[in-house]
């Protein structure tokens, strides 16, 4: 069946348009370089993974969609691990990353996910509930990977303040408190932005593609909406339960600041 | 009866070396205590050790005789007020931090209590302005009135003076001064300057490389 579809001219064609395509990408690597950025290695690993990774989950998608309903948990339930398992790298240094990735990931998203498929929302069907899902999941993935290098980044500059409140008596979870606002604040800004510039900006591929495919343009837009509900309110849950989860960890019994200044 | 605050065998390793080695001594209520030393002798992690923002490795601190390990640390800190050598000044007015302290634990902050601090540091004219636009003299002044707001029993003071021009160096000196003898507060001053130490302390400590190399009357180890 692979041998049939890679013979297919249109994936011939999307080949071409994927070359096109790594033009403007190439063109930043050579900027990085110009730039002395020593952003190459990143981007150039980071475009070539996710062709593959693409072209991969590509090949396989139909038998992916095709097999029985119960599996999509299971699915689902890998996409979380693979999430946590990415997001964690971006909290270099803090205590526990990886567990607190997949605690806050795993809540933040499945209780969006289940809550949107109870209700109706998501189809209970392995082709809607797994792309619909994997939506969610990496909304969660962003959110978990800023909100704790943003956390990270704090308890660095403001290490003397949340050592001022720890003088005077404040416990670990209260000293850290401004710094988990920002955290959450500074996680949320992309998903806020893409809500204030839905429409306006950008209209988003999943609306465009039902419109494109003959569905009612009102309709598309209305479950558009819900989609990016459900990425707004994943976002929320993964920020608050990954930086809580965090702000726990970061201190001993004692309220000591466990993480070492760099 | 047992010293205010004491240190026994105080020591600290991080990472196979020795920041604090061994020490050892006791301050009374109503007096302080000067530990002088060149940078990096170990002074801030003191200090810190004092107030349990670090553990020790090995040793004990004691507080009316109890080891500061079977205490609350929160309830402990309160107890030991802490003034950093770069204070940090915390968001909001002046008067939001001076009664950061007592807010923290829920309690009303205000009061005539409140006032006579502002104006025994001179800042009852800056309550409404915002902390972090001062001056280094008018933070320093205020990181003061915030640690003693919080009624500590011991203040432990790092470097008190550090980036001060000389007035303002000699009018946080006569405040440390007036506040002890006033509130029979125990006092550990560090500071790098043995001047100081002769000025401040009613009796030193020199540390060097984490150790206690001297202990006796300022005139005689702060030389």
């Amino acid at each position: 069946m692979l041998h049939g579809w890679v013979e297919d001219p249109v994936v011939v064609k999307g080949a071409l348009q994927v070359a096109a395509a790594l033009v403007p990408a190439v063109a930043v690597i050579g900027l990085s370089r110009l730039r002395e950025l020593d952003l190459e290695a990143e981007i150039g690993v980071s475009l070539v993974r996710g062709l593959v990774q693409i072209l991969a989950i590509g090949s396989v998608l139909g038998l992916l969609l095709s097999v029985q309903l119960a599996w999509s948990g299971l699915i689902l339930a890998a996409m979380m691990v693979a999430a946590a398992v990415i997001s964690h790298r971006r909290a270099e240094g803090l205590p526990q990353a990886f567990w607190v990735s997949l605690a806050a990931i795993t809540s933040g998203t499945g209780i969006v996910i289940v809550t949107m498929t109870w209700a109706g929302a998501i189809e209970t069907t392995v082709r809607n509930l797994v792309p619909v899902g994997s939506m969610v999941i990496y909304a969660g993935l962003k959110t978990n990977s800023l909100a704790l290098d943003r956390l990270r980044g704090e308890l660095d500059s403001q290490r003397d303040r949340i050592e001022t409140r720890l003088a005077l008596g404040a416990s670990g979870t209260d000293a850290l408190r401004p710094e988990v606002r920002t955290s959450v604040k500074a996680s949320l800004i992309p998903v806020v932005d893409s809500l204030r510039s839905l429409g306006l900006v950008w209209i988003p591929g999943m609306m465009a593609g039902m419109v494109l495919s003959g569905a009612n343009p009102v309709y598309a837009a209305e479950y558009q909406f819900v989609i990016m509900g459900m990425v707004f309110g994943a976002s929320g849950l993964t920020a608050v339960a990954t930086t809580a989860l965090m702000s726990h960890r970061v201190f001993t019994e004692a309220h000591q600041l466990r993480v070492e200044a760099t | 009866m047992p010293a205010k605050l004491e240190a026994r065998g105080l020591t600290r390793h991080v990472d196979g070396r020795a920041l604090v080695e061994d020490v050892a001594f006791t301050v009374e209520e109503g007096r302080i205590l000067a530990v002088v030393g060149p940078s990096g002798a170990g002074k801030t992690t003191l200090l810190r050790l004092l107030n349990r923002l670090d553990e020790p490795t090995e040793g004990q601190a004691l507080l009316d005789g109890d080891p500061i390990t079977e205490l609350d640390p929160l309830k402990l800190r309160r107890r030991i007020g802490l003034v950093p050598q770069r204070p940090a000044m915390l968001e909001g007015t002046v008067f939001e931090n001076v009664t950061a302290g007592p807010r923290i634990r829920g309690q009303q902050a205000g009061g005539e209590r409140l006032l006579a601090i502002l104006d025994r540091f001179d800042i009852r004219e800056l309550r409404d302005r915002s902390a972090r636009n001062l001056s280094g003299g008018e933070q320093r002044r205020v990181a003061l009135a915030r640690a003693l707001a919080n009624d500590p029993e011991v203040l432990l003071l790092d470097e008190p003076t550090a980036d001060l021009d000389g007035a303002n160096e000699a009018r946080v000196e006569e405040l440390v001064a007036e506040l002890v003898a006033d509130t029979g507060l125990a006092c550990v001053v560090v500071t790098h300057d043995p001047v100081q130490a002769r000025r401040l302390g009613d009796d030193a400590l020199r540390l060097v490389d984490g150790r206690v190399q001297a202990r006796g009357s300022p005139a005689e180890v702060a030389r």
